[in-house]
């Protein structure tokens, strides 16, 4: 009895935190189909009496939405088909082959992970300045290939694995590289999907360096063009709010259909 | 035997190399070249000249810089202890056997997974003053409209809330899978000691979810420090709470990018890089006294 109580409790307190959760999506879509006058209409409107889908057009003719996504898209997969490639095969070595300078190399990396990124910032933007990339995807693309969160995380998972399994594919005349290739990076699929989430996640959310590279309409991401969408259409909420929506509707579809996989990604990050 | 380790260092250098150059070009490189700028005046046009440590000196006297910094201070005192506890929480109540565990984590991960910019753009919706959902709710109870994004005195804490609204779900998820990984057989020799769920989660709970909670805490700090989407998004710079809501980072990046002082940009990215590793060397050293594995 005591127990069963216990639990209504519990329930009733997680609704009430999932209510506070959802308010502002509900409200996002919500908004995003009213007319302007019934936005700003006191007291609110909290359904529209009519549905007007026609805001989703309306904000795409006034912003290249399918050119964002495009270049969001393109970000995202390059930047982390790249990380997958590069980290992995980095991580490997310093998991499973001993060399020399294996931990002064390391070290080095571990100290990039733990400097916070505006030191970077500006180099990078010379760099990307100088090879005359401003404004283009691989500008966009290029500084964000290489990670060393991504090396330390891959590690991570190929530390796991039995040694036994490279000592026979030694002996089975495999070299390094196979045995990687072939044997270990299929073990580490959950440490990919980690990975794939992560980068994929930071990628699409990223603001900073998509707003200062790209200046041009027509060559921003997602994020930037909405910063730059509030900018313009500061007032008039139901298109602003059809924006969000469409910023954010692939991912979070994303999200429902992998939920399992995006949680237990996110969760790998915090790996003792 | 020799010719064995000459081959696995080779094969073990090509395979790090196309990484290690990445990370060198993008990043080591960059890191030393800041710390060169910061000494410069560096402008928009890219031409230089070294100029000692004038760039520090400005920033010791600019009352801007420590706007950002007590603006900066404030805003990881309140999300980060808040954000903590409330995930704290949830995962506990997440960690009973309870029906809709799934769809529960599933809809406390949801903003997590939305992008910040889209984020600040309801939440600046939801705050307006005449139309905003927030002071429609408040004046139900009798309390004034307020305009809690250009007021200098709520915008700060209107943005902390939204921070800590969009974290949880993250900490949330680290932390379960801590909680998830204790024994239930301590908790049930405490029962039979007759230990209650307080005592339970003081002495059982917390010690053993301490790395969990270490983990989360040091990374809650070291975002803190870096917000700035949300306060570009939700405070721009024609609102009148504009400067007592700028943080570091927003700061450095208008220093940078648009008024393009990147000299000046540089050193504020040094001072923001000292305090984060400052509080990091702290939190270890804690560690090590607060922390059982």
């Amino acid at each position: 009895m005591d127990n069963k109580k216990e639990k209504v409790f519990l329930h009733i307190v997680l609704i009430t935190g999932v209510i506070f959760t959802l308010i502002p999506f509900i409200w996002m879509f919500l908004t995003s189909v009213k007319t302007l006058g019934e936005s700003i209409q006191v007291p609110p409107v909290i359904f529209p009496s009519e549905f007007k889908w026609s805001n989703y057009k309306d904000v795409m003719a006034t912003m290249p939405f399918m050119k964002f996504y495009y270049n969001t898209i393109a970000y995202t997969v390059v930047r982390t088909i790249g990380q997958i490639i590069f980290c992995s095969m980095a991580a490997y070595a310093f998991a499973r082959i001993e060399f020399p300078f294996r931990n002064t190399i390391f070290l080095l990396l571990l100290a990039v992970l733990m400097v916070p990124g505006q030191i970077f910032l500006l180099p990078q933007y010379m760099i990307i300045q100088k090879l005359g990339l401003l404004n283009t995807l691989s500008g966009l693309i290029i500084p964000g290939l290489f990670s060393s969160f991504g090396t330390f995380l891959m590690r991570q998972f190929f530390m796991t694995l039995p040694k036994e399994l490279e000592e026979a594919a030694i002996i089975d005349g495999c070299n390094h590289f196979q045995i990687y290739y072939k044997i270990m990076l299929p073990l580490v699929k959950p440490g990919i999907v980690a990975l794939i989430i992560i980068t994929a996640l930071a990628s699409w959310n990223q603001l900073m360096w998509p707003l200062i590279v790209n200046t041009s309409t027509d060559k921003m991401t997602l994020s930037a063009g909405l910063a730059a969408l509030s900018g313009q259409h500061g007032t008039d909420y139901p298109l602003a709010m059809a924006g969000a929506i469409l910023g954010v509707l692939p991912m979070l579809i994303m999200f429902i259909i992998f939920q399992k996989k995006f949680i237990e990604g996110m969760a790998s990050t915090g790996i003792k | 035997m020799r010719k064995d380790k000459f081959q696995n260092s080779m094969w073990a250098y090509l395979m790090i190399a196309p990484l290690v150059i990445g990370i060198g070009i993008f990043y080591i490189f960059p890191f030393f070249q800041n710390l060169y700028f910061s000494l410069t005046n560096l402008g928009a046009f890219g031409q230089f000249k070294y100029i000692g440590f004038k760039n520090y000196e400005k920033l010791m006297y600019d009352p801007k810089m420590y706007q950002a910094l007590k603006n900066t201070f404030v805003y990881v005192l309140f999300s980060v202890p808040l954000g903590i506890t409330c995930s704290t929480l949830v995962a506990t109540m997440l960690n009973s056997k309870i029906k809709g565990l799934t769809i529960y984590r599933v809809l406390y991960f949801l903003p997590a997974v939305t992008m910040p910019t889209a984020i600040a753009m309801v939440w600046r919706w939801m705050y307006n003053k005449e139309f905003g959902l927030l002071n429609q709710f408040l004046n139900n109870f009798g309390f004034e409209s307020r305009a809690w994004l250009s007021d200098p005195q709520t915008a700060l804490y209107a943005v902390i809330v939204v921070a800590i609204w969009s974290n949880i779900g993250y900490n949330m998820v680290i932390l379960l899978a801590g909680l998830q990984g204790i024994p239930k057989m301590y908790y049930e020799a405490a029962k039979i000691d007759g230990a209650g769920p307080v005592t339970c989660f003081f002495k059982i709970t917390l010690p053993l979810l301490s790395p969990s909670l270490f983990f989360v805490t040091v990374m809650s700090f070291i975002n803190s420090f870096q917000i700035f989407d949300l306060v570009f998004m939700m405070v721009n710079r024609t609102n009148p709470a504009f400067e007592s809501s700028m943080t570091i980072v927003y700061f450095f990046y208008t220093n940078a990018f648009q008024m393009s002082e990147r000299g000046y940009a540089a050193a504020i990215a040094v001072v923001l890089f000292i305090i984060i590793m400052a509080f990091t060397w702290i939190q270890l050293k804690l560690q090590k006294k607060l922390v059982n594995y």
